[in-house]
């Protein structure tokens, strides 16, 4: 069955058309990437599925239901989370208060409760703080509970970013470039962890990514885009051999790395 | 154990400290120590106290620039002096255009015509924030800075209720500094409960990265308007409390300079700081006092200093607004809270960490 | 009401129109580069009159005169609060740049109350402006007249240095993507000071057709008409210069019919401006000629 499909979308600013006709599915559980050189369109077809932007034409749908045109929060409350490629962590906040915060969208005490401390709303806030804490246990990131997000190294703010998707309790994962600035070292742990995380809160990830031993190591099925059309799909190897992508792709690759 | 001790001795110090206060403000308010001029001053640096953590609420720790304070302090004032002047003084005062019937009648307990004033307040910041807060929240600062102006002229121009350019005389006083620092208490207590809440998160999360924030589930719109009202409920009750504390209110007094006097408290005390704008608070009501003098003319060995004149003290005024900005832009506190171990740092010479922003691996 | 008193409204609306449009183009040019609101840019327009009182008044000197020195002492005004105020704001959180425009304006407010007091000195009689022509029973000053027609032309050097100079390209390039602009080499300090030299002059110019219609100079005069005109500058579309001179006539001329339609409202005029905002807001965000901007996520 498939969790995310994206059917026909079409999203034009003016006169540029950045993404032209894309069809894409995403399978329960699986891992699937979305790669492609640089101004291809990627970051703007995980806009228009967490609904940053509205597509021109067709639709987004999330287990056969119809999210186009919703907002961001609305999305994110239907079960989609994503991170960014620039990071966007709440900088001046700690650790455990970005994570936190994404628990905000289940919380239901209206704000005059949780103000006064009323028994219910003090509850839900020691449930939350333990379920946050569970989850940094989880994700090796507890004893860094305290810091400030943005004096944790580069490695540690992505797994954060992530773990902070994960505590909206989100089924379906967007990953914008997971592995960018990352040696190939930490690479290598990086899917090591995706595997992990999957396994573990039943996930169905889709990712951006340009690191194409990653990509081509951990991915179930593969969409291509060039110039906001999908020119290939399909498993790493048939992938790879397809001699569009590699034209059309690969052959820009190098410049895309720089 | 260490760690124990340490904070029972805080515990202690914080008692101390707290009892220490009360004793000052029982003093004055049995008129044992201080005049009628201190304690006004005292009262009015409370009142601004409330109404600088509001709106360091909206500016500090939502990310939102508003500029309307002064208006809503105006409606909570008004609230006040319509409903509490005792019917019978009223004729003395409406002596030009009658009192409309709607309100005539009507008179309330000092305390809920306060809360009045700041729902009403809250209400009409709902009107205001609804279209404004919808996208981009980049011309609050001009939608609010206009409303206070407006609010000015509405009252202004409703004679019937508000009694004009006149204005309302004889609002009865409160006897005690209690209620000024009883309300400062209470708002600022009721303020930090709400930072420190799944909602204050959010604020913080949306001052922090608004479409971060959106991605994880966070309604900007409905966030983005329950700060901005819960902002101007405060400044509704400030206001009240300004117009028991002077006993007369006028479409003049809530000029939208006003509410510079509050963005200078918040940058000096510093932007997401609670404790630093209380400070600052009673620094800038207390300094605005003893600035008095620039106003007057000064003579130095028979030699009058031609600088010092009327207008000399909002030209310091503003130039500390400036520097604070442009150089100080942490303020005092940055975005911490005082703590005894800031406190014990700063007098063993060693410097409090800033608050960096830029600093930390990128 | 009679024909002549419509004609003779309608033309003061026009006038008033241009007015706002010459600071407005102000407002949109500056928040097009440096996404700031330039609170100081109405106060910029008050110390005009000033300096305008000083050159005819103080100095006798003849009106051009002193409108030329007017012109280029606002320049160095704007370009100096620019250097002291924002330049080194310009990594800051928004919200810091946004309060030292505040701080400046609220100090020009205060140096000029504290050095000009706030007793309202009189706007020298600029004869060739004040005189009035009749046109049948309609009677206009020559400022009413002039106003529209010198806006229109400003209008036009400003669409020129924006499309056909060099230093324009670079204008639009950096309110396009200000990062990407940085990159390109584009000198980014230069292109800032060009945007508040255009914007100072025409403030400049705006005060001394202002003070020709309502010659009274007080500390605080530029305020109302700051705020007014930012918001024709969002009526017509944030960014875009004629979308302001629109935004400011449209402006003019609802204050004027209001006046003149429903005098029983004629304390509320200041209250238009924001009322015409709100209505944009929800209406039409971007403004009449204003594209649609998106974020970068």
């Amino acid at each position: 069955m498939s969790v995310l499909k994206v059917d026909s979308v079409v999203m034009q600013f003016g006169g540029v058309v950045a993404v032209n006709n894309l069809n894409i599915e995403v399978e329960k559980g699986h891992i699937q990437a979305l790669i492609g050189p640089n101004g291809a369109g990627k970051t703007t077809a995980f806009n228009v599925i967490t609904g940053v932007y509205t597509p021109t034409k067709g639709n987004v749908y999330l287990n056969n239901e119809k999210i186009t045109g919703l907002t961001p929060d609305k999305i994110a409350m239907k079960g989609i989370a994503r991170t960014f490629q620039n990071i966007r962590l709440f900088k001046n906040l700690t650790v455990l208060d970005n994570i936190l915060i994404a628990n905000h969208l289940h919380v239901k005490s209206n704000f005059i409760s949780s103000t006064l401390r009323l028994p219910w709303s003090k509850a839900e806030e020691r449930h939350m703080r333990e379920k946050s804490e569970m989850l940094l246990n989880k994700l090796g990131l507890l004893h860094l509970k305290n810091e400030i997000a943005h004096s944790l190294p580069y490695g540690e703010q992505r797994k954060l970013e992530i773990a902070r998707a994960l505590a909206t309790d989100a089924k379906l994962l967007l990953l914008d470039e997971p592995a960018a600035g990352m040696n190939p070292h930490e690479t290598m742990a990086l899917s090591n962890f995706i595997y992990t995380i999957r396994d573990e809160f039943e996930l169905t990830i889709f990712m951006i990514e340009h690191h194409m031993d990653l990509v081509m190591e951990i991915s179930d099925k593969i969409y291509v885009l060039d110039f906001g059309q999908l020119i290939a799909e399909g498993t790493a190897d048939e992938v790879k051999n397809n001699p569009r992508v590699i034209e059309a792709y690969l052959g820009v690759e190098e410049d895309a790395e720089n | 154990m260490m760690k124990i001790e340490k904070k029972e001795n805080n515990l202690l110090k914080n008692a101390v400290l707290i009892l220490i206060f009360a004793a000052i403000i029982v003093l004055l308010d049995l008129d044992i120590i201080g005049d009628n001029y201190v304690r006004r001053v005292l009262n009015l640096a409370a009142i601004y106290a409330i109404v600088s953590v509001s709106m360091n609420l909206v500016n500090g720790f939502t990310g939102l620039f508003s500029l309307g304070q002064a208006g809503f302090m105006a409606i909570g004032a008004y609230t006040v002096a319509v409903f509490t002047v005792p019917v019978e003084a009223r004729k003395a005062i409406f002596y030009i255009v009658p009192q409309s019937p709607l309100v005539a009648n009507i008179e309330l307990p000092f305390f809920v015509a306060l809360i009045l004033g700041g729902l009403l307040a809250a209400l009409v910041a709902i009107l205001i924030g609804m279209p404004v807060l919808r996208l981009k929240s980049d011309y609050l600062a001009i939608a609010t800075l206009g409303f206070s102006e407006i609010i000015r002229i509405v009252f202004t121009n409703m004679k019937t209720i508000t009694n004009g350019a006149l204005g309302i005389k004889s609002i009865p006083q409160m006897p005690t500094m209690w209620v000024f620092f009883g309300a400062m208490i209470i708002s600022v207590i009721l303020i930090v409960l709400l930072i420190n809440s799944s909602y204050g998160r959010a604020f913080k999360a949306i001052r922090e990265d608004d479409i971060a924030a959106e991605a994880m589930g966070i309604n900007l719109f409905k966030h983005k308007v329950l700060s901005f009202a819960i902002g101007a409920f405060f400044a509704g009750i400030g206001g009240g409390l300004l117009a028991s504390l002077l006993g007369t209110v006028d479409p003049k007094q809530f000029y939208f300079t006003m509410t510079y006097n509050f963005l200078l408290i918040i940058v000096l005390g510093g932007m997401g700081s609670i404790s630093g704008t209380v400070i600052a608070s009673f620094v800038v009501t207390v300094g605005l006092e003893v600035l008095r003098f620039f106003d007057d003319s000064l003579v130095l060995f028979g030699y009058e200093v031609p600088i010092f004149r009327a207008g000399f003290r909002m030209v310091i005024f503003s130039i500390l607004l400036m520097i604070l900005v442009l150089f100080f832009r942490n303020g005092l506190m940055g975005q911490k809270e005082l703590s005894w171990k800031m406190v014990g740092d700063f007098f063993n010479g060693k410097k409090s960490p800033k608050n960096n922003r830029k600093g930390g691996a990128a | 009401m009679t024909f002549e008193v419509f004609m003779q409204q309608l033309a003061n609306g026009i006038s008033i129109g241009s007015l706002y449009a010459l600071l407005a183009i102000g407002y949109t040019m500056v928040y097009g580069i440096l996404r700031l609101i330039n609170f100081a840019h109405g106060d910029i327009f008050m110390m005009s009159a000033y300096f305008m009182v000083f050159g005819m008044v103080t100095f006798g000197l003849p009106w051009y005169v002193s409108a030329a020195i007017v012109i280029v002492a606002a320049v160095a005004l704007g370009v100096l609060i620019e250097k002291a105020a924002y330049k080194s704001l310009r990594d800051a959180p928004r919200m810091s740049i946004m309060i030292s425009a505040i701080g400046v304006s609220f100090l020009l407010e205060n140096l000029a109350t504290y050095l000009f007091t706030g007793v309202p000195k009189g706007f020298p009689d600029i004869d060739i402006l004040t005189r009035a022509i009749s046109f049948g029973n309609v009677s206009l000053s020559v400022a009413t007249l002039v106003t529209p027609v010198v806006t229109i032309i400003l209008l036009f050097v400003v669409l020129f240095i924006t499309n056909k100079t060099k230093i324009g390209m670079a204008m639009r390039a950096v309110s396009k993507d200000f990062e990407t602009a940085r990159l390109m080499g584009i000198n980014i300090n230069r292109v800032i000071s060009t945007t508040f030299v255009i914007g100072s002059a025409l403030a400049a110019v705006g005060a001394i057709l202002w003070g020709s219609k309502y010659p009274s100079v007080i500390p605080l005069m530029g305020v109302m008409p700051g705020l007014k005109c930012f918001i024709a500058a969002v009526l017509g579309g944030i960014g875009n210069t004629t979308g302001a001179v629109l935004g400011g006539f449209i402006l003019g001329m609802s204050e004027i019919m209001l006046v003149s339609f429903l005098p029983s409202l004629t304390g509320y005029r200041d209250a238009i401006a924001f009322i015409i905002l709100i209505i944009v807001l929800i209406v039409k965000p971007t403004g009449l000629l204003g594209e649609k901007v998106t974020d970068k996520v």
